[in-house]
């Protein structure tokens, strides 16, 4: 009986340092933060059920807000809530300027504006019917929905390190981007500057010689700071490679090459319907399997390690399973009764939830409390 | 560990070389300076260590460097990675990464140490250079400083045995120029790392060096102890003026040198004192700044500044990185921003406010060189920018051109402005703006990159426009410079002014601003060799 009550307490010790251990603050993986934003983005795809939509927006600010970091681009997620609800806006006052006029329900009559003969079909303004109004909200709704999820994984995930997270042969192509988004604020800068002392001189600012006046002192300054960099580089290291005999090199470079291209081909064959069944889903996974293959051979060509990578846990298991997890039962929902899942505006009804629908959101909401706490702010930010 | 062997470098074939038949060796666990005027070929040593030069830059290396048993010949820079470590002159310019945790490991990721190293080195470098607390700090958010130190240490991760250094206290104040040469001087007392350094104000780092590489522009390098080769060199720091004109052997290097070898000095210099400051009654006000206020979001740059400027008198406008001298600057010009106060020019057009008037006039009150004078020149010659400028200020033809002969005579006009010397380009943006006859002259830190020659130029010019009536504003951190240069030295921080008085009040009251002169003489006021030197003629003369 003792030994009973000593297993007991010790597997309860276990499983609190396991939990503790869990809770300790960290920044996640950032593929799993994109396969949750994408599973809900899939999710919103398939409805334009306007209060399952509302509730994917919801749960997607309320994980952004639990759990997103410091940096600058953690604060982003405002601009896509904006430009959401600059697309919903959007898309209303489409239909209301083309929008035909089907409907029982006339809100308002607007003057029509007659059109010319040859412009027959399209209708400027006319009576607003409640049916066509909805219509677009619900459209804009999804679209919006969309969007604002990818705006999550912008703002819980640190781009950059995504691009850490790309396979060795694209390193190359990793650094290249990194180095181009952080030259971007300087030149921002240098032209600033320089147009600052361009007034020095009392130039007025305006026609081709002050363009030239502030574009070369910029360019020579663009291509000074280009030339440091690279010396910088090459001084630290950057490029230092394995040597690899010429027949590997011409082996990795045709299968890259070739299974690129078979992608290409394939794709076009999935979406080509007419053509032979050959050239679809085979082709493609073929030059898939080569692709990959060659990167993976010229990978072993890269000889570099990496400083803290972001490992792929469970935490980052389960994130990325809510989103798999809602985009499926969102999909399920979708074949169990599509009516809920696509409200008809006319007969005007008002939406229906599904639990289905609902359970798919629940799973969505879960990472807001299962993923590791983001790391505190810096004690001394100025 | 480093060894130059009969090395000549060319760049083209009819040039000159910048280095020619050079042999030298330096030791394991050395600080080696490397000094010289500008474009005498600092650079090139600096970046032949390395292989730099010719892998990067081109050019042609006849002879042989090896660095820790390896030739440069035959290994590019990348695979001398782990043993050189090269800074360049603008730190940020390097940074390859956005956060300093990143940027400390990017060489180490590059060279494949695994994982459990570099976590450990990244923190024992942390430690080292005093920049644990700025781990998580974005790059471009750290003062200049932090980020020479930051610059440092991303090289010192890789565990090179070599530290090369070019110019990396050029852009800092004096506070934050310490705090990087005593990361450095830890480096080579605690860690035997042998570093390779240039500079142009030697009176900072030559008191640690153990050796002295001296490049007097003809190809040759001059390689010896510092103070003997100092002994040869033309123009040198004031600590070294002092002892020649006081005649000791071997020349001092420290202040604490100085001092204990000047108690005779200052003796023979206790009866007389140095000259009254220029005129005493109060000349005329050029221009009148009232409680000018700068804001930036987040921040104060200058909060409620009163300037006032004296026809004839130059200004010298200090303090640390940040505290508002350049917006100061910038604001009464007018052409920075200005949330509040008000400015009067008092000029040929009578009292007018700079602010208020279009562009091409302000210039006519007030002309300011910013800090990188070359981004006031936009054209491909010489001829072509003074041209330009008789142009916009509707001078007659030659104005311009007449003006920079008075500053550096001889500029060749078909020369491209980015081809000039430092020292040459500010010459060519300074008379671009005085074209435009301001009656106050503002300078944002004009001396960033001129050796002591061009110091001394620039010093006279400044008091020959002052003597001929403008009034002129430097900002700068060369307590040096401003010894030699200034009437009045205005201390600033914070965005609010701290002192304000004549050069030899404000100098003398502090030893942060005190120079190397008057520490050494003190406490009699003495700022200058030059003053020295008259006091000395004068007691000679009378004997």
């Amino acid at each position: 009986m003792t030994d009973a009550a000593v297993d007991s307490s010790t597997t309860t010790d276990r499983w609190s340092a396991r939990w503790s251990a869990w809770r300790l603050p960290r920044g996640l993986h950032p593929g799993a933060w994109w396969l949750w934003a994408l599973g809900l983005a899939t999710a919103a795809s398939h409805t334009t059920n306007p209060l399952g939509l509302t509730l994917l927006v919801t749960v997607a600010a309320l994980v952004v807000v639990a759990r997103r970091g410091h940096a600058p681009w953690a604060l982003a997620f405002r601009m896509y809530v904006w430009l959401g609800v600059v697309i919903v806006a959007m898309r209303v006052v489409f239909r209301i300027v083309f929008g035909g006029g089907q409907g029982d329900y006339v809100l308002v009559r607007l003057p029509e504006i007659p059109l010319p003969e040859w412009a027959a079909g399209i209708r400027l303004l006319g009576p607003v019917a409640a049916e066509q109004v909805l219509g677009g909200f619900y459209d804009g709704l999804r679209l919006a929905t969309m969007l604002i999820c990818l705006g999550a994984a912008n703002a819980l995930a640190n781009p950059k390190r995504l691009l850490k997270a790309v396979p060795g042969a694209l390193y190359a192509v990793g650094t290249a981007v990194v180095v181009a988004l952080s030259v971007a604020p300087q030149l921002v800068e240098s032209v600033l500057r320089v147009r600052r002392a361009r007034r020095l001189r009392g130039a007025s600012g305006r026609g081709m010689r002050a363009f030239w006046g502030v574009a070369l002192p910029v360019l020579a300054d663009a291509l000074d700071r280009s030339l440091a960099l690279a010396a910088a580089m090459d001084s630290r290291g950057y490029g230092r490679t394995a040597a690899v005999p010429a027949g590997q090199r011409t082996v990795t470079g045709t299968l890259v090459l070739g299974g690129l291209l078979g992608v290409c081909a394939g794709t076009y064959g999935l979406l080509d319907t007419t053509g032979p069944g050959y050239l679809g889903l085979p082709l493609l996974l073929a030059g898939l399997v080569a692709a990959v293959g060659g990167m993976l051979l010229a990978g072993r060509r890269v000889r570099r390690s990496r400083y803290r990578p972001d490992r792929w846990r469970l935490a980052e298991l389960l994130i990325a399973g809510c989103g798999i997890a809602a985009a499926g039962l969102t999909m399920l929902a979708g074949t169990v009764d599509p009516e809920l899942l696509y409200p008809p505006v006319s007969p005007l009804t008002w939406p229906e939830l599904t639990p289905l629908l609902l359970l798919a959101v629940a799973v969505a909401a879960v990472p807001a409390w299962l993923a590791p706490p983001p790391t505190p702010v810096p004690k001394d930010r100025t | 560990m480093i060894i130059f062997d009969r090395v000549t470098v060319r760049y083209t074939e009819d040039g000159p070389p910048p280095l020619r038949d050079v042999t030298l060796t330096v030791e394991e666990g050395e600080l080696c300076l490397v000094a010289g005027r500008t474009g005498a070929g600092k650079s090139t040593l600096l970046r032949a260590i390395n292989g730099l030069v010719p892998h990067f830059t081109g050019g042609t290396l006849h002879g042989s460097v090896t660095v820790d048993g390896r030739d440069t010949r035959r290994h590019p820079p990348r695979d001398l990675a782990d043993v050189v470590g090269v800074v360049g002159q603008d730190p940020l310019s390097g940074f390859v990464t956005d956060t300093v945790e990143e940027e400390l490991a990017y060489g180490m990721e590059q060279l494949s140490l695994p994982p459990a190293v570099m976590r450990k080195r990244v923190e024992e470098t942390l430690d080292l250079l005093g920049i644990a607390d700025l781990r998580d700090r974005p790059l471009r958010t750290l003062s200049g400083g932090q980020q020479q130190r930051v610059a440092i240490g991303a090289v010192l991760t890789s565990h090179p045995r070599v530290l090369v250094l070019d110019e990396p206290t050029s852009a800092l104040d004096p506070t934050a120029a310490e705090d990087v040469l005593a990361a450095v001087t830890r480096l080579v007392h605690d860690l035997g790392v042998t570093v390779v350094l240039a500079e142009h104000r030697l009176e900072r780092v030559m008191q640690y060096a153990d050796r002295l590489l001296y490049l007097p522009g003809d190809g040759r390098v001059v390689n010896g102890p510092p103070a003997m080769v100092l002994a040869g060199v033309e123009l040198a720091p004031p600590l070294v003026e002092l002892g020649r004109l006081a005649g000791w052997d071997p020349l001092p290097l420290s202040v604490r040198d100085a001092r204990r070898r000047a108690a005779q000095l200052r003796g023979r210099l206790a009866d007389g004192a140095p000259p009254a400051p220029t005129p005493a009654p109060e000349p005329a006000t050029a221009l009148s700044a009232r409680k000018i206020v700068v804001r930036y979001p987040g921040t104060v740059a200058v909060a409620g500044v009163d300037l006032d400027l004296q026809v004839g008198r130059v200004v010298a406008l200090m303090g640390r990185n940040g505290s508002g001298k350049s917006s100061l600057l910038w604001a009464v010009q007018g052409s920075g921003p200005r949330q509040g106060g008000a400015v009067t020019v008092t000029g040929s057009a009578g009292d007018v406010d700079p602010k208020s008037l279009p562009a091409h006039q302000a210039r006519r009150q007030v002309g300011l060189v910013p800090q990188t004078p070359g981004d006031l020149l936009y054209l491909e010659t010489v001829d072509g920018e003074c041209h330009q400028a008789d142009q916009e200020t509707e001078a007659a033809a030659g104005t311009c051109r007449a003006l920079l002969d008075q500053l550096t005579p001889g500029l060749p006009g078909d020369r491209h402005p980015r081809d000039l010397s430092e020292g040459q380009r500010l010459a060519l943006a300074l008379a671009v703006q005085l074209t435009a006859a301001p009656p106050v002259v503002l300078l944002d830190e004009p001396t960033r990159g001129l050796d002591y020659l061009a110091k001394r130029q620039f010093v006279s010019l400044v008091r020959g426009l002052a003597a001929a009536g403008r009034s002129m504003v430097v900002a700068t951190h060369d307590v040096e410079l401003v010894a030699a240069l200034a009437d009045r030295v205005i201390v600033m921080a914070d965005g609010e002014i701290v002192a304000d008085g004549s050069t030899a009040e404000v100098m003398l009251a502090s030893p942060a601003f005190a120079p190397q002169v008057a520490k050494v003489l003190a406490p009699a006021p003495w700022l200058t060799v030059d003053q020295v030197a008259a006091a000395l003629v004068v007691e000679r003369e009378p004997a």
